[in-house]
Parts: C-alpha cells; sequence; structure tokens
C-alpha cells in the first residue's frame, strides 16, 4: 500500500498512538470488538470511518449500492470513486486511515433472511440505510432474531433544522436510537453532511461507549 | 388505560395489530417497543394490549 513514500507505521506505534489519546482500557477493549454497519451512505461510511480510527478490532461493512455522484456532498468517497461498489470504494479508504483494522466487507442487500448470519459475530449492529422500512426490517430483525446482540439504529437527519434536535435514545435494553425522529429526506429539503455526519457521530459513539460497558 | 409514546390511549383489549392500523401506522415503516421489550411483527397480531401497558411505537423516517 502506497502512503505517499512514507512507510506504514507498525502496529505498535499506532496503538501506542491510540492509548495516549483514548486510554489503555479502552483501546484493549475496542480491539476485541467486532461492530457491523449496514448500508455505507452518509450514516454508514462515517460511522465506519469513526469506529477504524478509535481501533474497533473488527468491522463487518455491508452495501450492495456503487458510489454515484449525489453521494459525494455527504458521503466518505472520492470523486474518482464513482461507479464502484461503496464496500470496495470505503475499504480502500479505510485502509489508508486505519490499516490494522480487520475488515470483512459484503456487496450484498441485507435481508430478513440473510440479516442472521451476515451479522452474527458482531457485538454491536449499527443500522445504517436510508429507506424507512429497510431501517424498520433490520431493527426487526435483529431484534427477534439476534436478541442478544446491540442495535444502534438512526431515524431523522434531512432538513437544515439545528443539530441539537439529534439526539440518542435508549429504547430498551439492546436498541439505541439515534436522530431527530422525524425530518424525512422525502418531505424536507436538504441532507448536509454535518447534520448526517451528526447523526452517524452519534450512532459510531454509542457504539463505542456499548463496547466500554458505559450504556 | 394504557400510554402509546407518552399518551394516554384507551386500546385495552385490542391487538397491536388492530391498534397500529387504527391509529394510521404504516406497518413496514415502525417497530413496536411494549414494556420494554420489542415485540416482533410476526406477534403483532397475537399480541393483545392490556390496561397498563406502556407502548413505544417507533417510526422510521427516510434518509442516512
Amino acid at each position: 500500500m502506497s502512503t505517499g513514500g512514507t512507510p506504514l507505521p507498525p502496529r505498535e506505534q499506532i496503538l501506542a498512538a491510540l492509548v495516549q489519546k483514548q486510554g489503555a482500557d479502552a483501546v484493549e477493549k475496542l480491539q476485541k470488538a467486532t461492530i457491523a454497519v449496514c448500508g455505507l451512505g452518509g450514516l454508514g461510511s462515517n460511522i465506519a470511518i469513526s469506529l477504524a480510527r478509535a481501533g474497533v478490532g473488527k468491522l463487518i461493512l455491508i452495501d450492495f449500492d456503487t458510489v454515484d455522484i449525489t453521494n459525494l456532498h455527504r458521503q466518505q468517497y472520492k470523486m474518482n470513486q464513482v461507479g464502484i461498489p461503496k464496500a470496495e470504494a470505503l475499504l480502500q479508504n479505510l485502509k489508508e486511515i486505519a490499516p490494522y483494522v480487520h475488515y470483512e466487507v459484503h456487496q450484498v442487500k441485507v435481508t430478513a433472511e440473510n440479516a442472521v448470519s451476515l451479522l452474527q459475530e458482531a457485538d454491536v449492529i449499527c443500522e445504517a440505510f436510508d429507506k424507512a422500512d429497510a431501517k424498520a426490517m433490520l431493527v426487526d430483525t435483529v431484534l427477534e432474531k439476534l436478541p442478544q446482540k446491540y442495535l444502534v439504529a438512526a431515524s431523522g437527519m434531512a432538513s437544515y433544522d439545528s443539530g441539537n434536535a439529534i439526539l440518542t435514545r435508549r429504547i430498551t435494553d439492546k436498541f439505541y436510537l439515534c436522530g431527530d425522529g422525524k425530518n424525512d429526506v422525502d418531505e424536507v429539503v436538504g441532507l448536509v453532511a454535518p447534520r448526517v455526519m451528526l447523526c452517524a457521530a452519534h450512532q459510531a459513539l454509542t457504539a463505542i461507549r456499548l463496547v466500554l460497558g458505559l450504556e | 388505560m394504557l400510554k402509546v409514546n407518552g399518551q394516554d390511549v384507551d386500546a385495552a383489549g385490542k391487538t397491536l395489530e388492530s391498534y397500529i392500523a387504527e391509529a394510521g401506522f404504516n406497518k413496514v415503516r415502525i417497530a413496536v417497543e411494549r414494556n420494554g421489550e420489542i415485540v416482533p411483527k410476526s406477534k403483532y397480531g397475537e399480541t393483545v394490549l392490556a390496561d397498563g401497558d406502556c407502548v413505544e411505537v417507533v417510526n422510521f423516517v427516510g434518509g442516512g
């Protein structure tokens, strides 16, 4: 892998830097964690990058779609990645950011039928789809078929409303919901990077807090 | 009387399936929590709401 002529720092050096900023106990727990991100759009690409930077041991990344030019205003892809699968493009970008994370990528659509086999290894599952019915399907499927998993879902990040309306709520012991809960992308104008990233940040932080036993 | 999304609702004795339909929720866009547990969609028809229940209907909106 090219890093612009500079050799890749060894794993130990990157871990030491993480420990310096995040604390040894947290890094140890994060290194042992497996987190799944379902959907690699505005939410999922940002969640994955946050979690990779934080030193999560393994990320399971799932998306069936390809990068489109209309994604680039809010999703963590580059102009030269338009047309390639998001799972592949995000893997390329993540390997440049956090090369020692174990990445498992799947270019498939998550369904009620394949969700268990895709997600059974995860400690925490992040729902990061864009369609409301897909969100509800995943929540229903995970909470019914994988009830021991933590699930962090999102609803409501469109519009130019204040970012302070975006919250994390605990719905049940295992189910957390981030977002403003109301602004539907099909009903309001505006889907803007910082508001989507705020929601993604809520999800990534909740996933980290769950791994650290703080929730 | 029971609570749905914080509001008092007179729906004791109804199934969750019929309450959801009457209240105008779109079944494919929701998740329902009742007394701390998620009710799977396959169980809406057999789940009978009771006095004192605390129900939250999570209505998903699009965007991601």
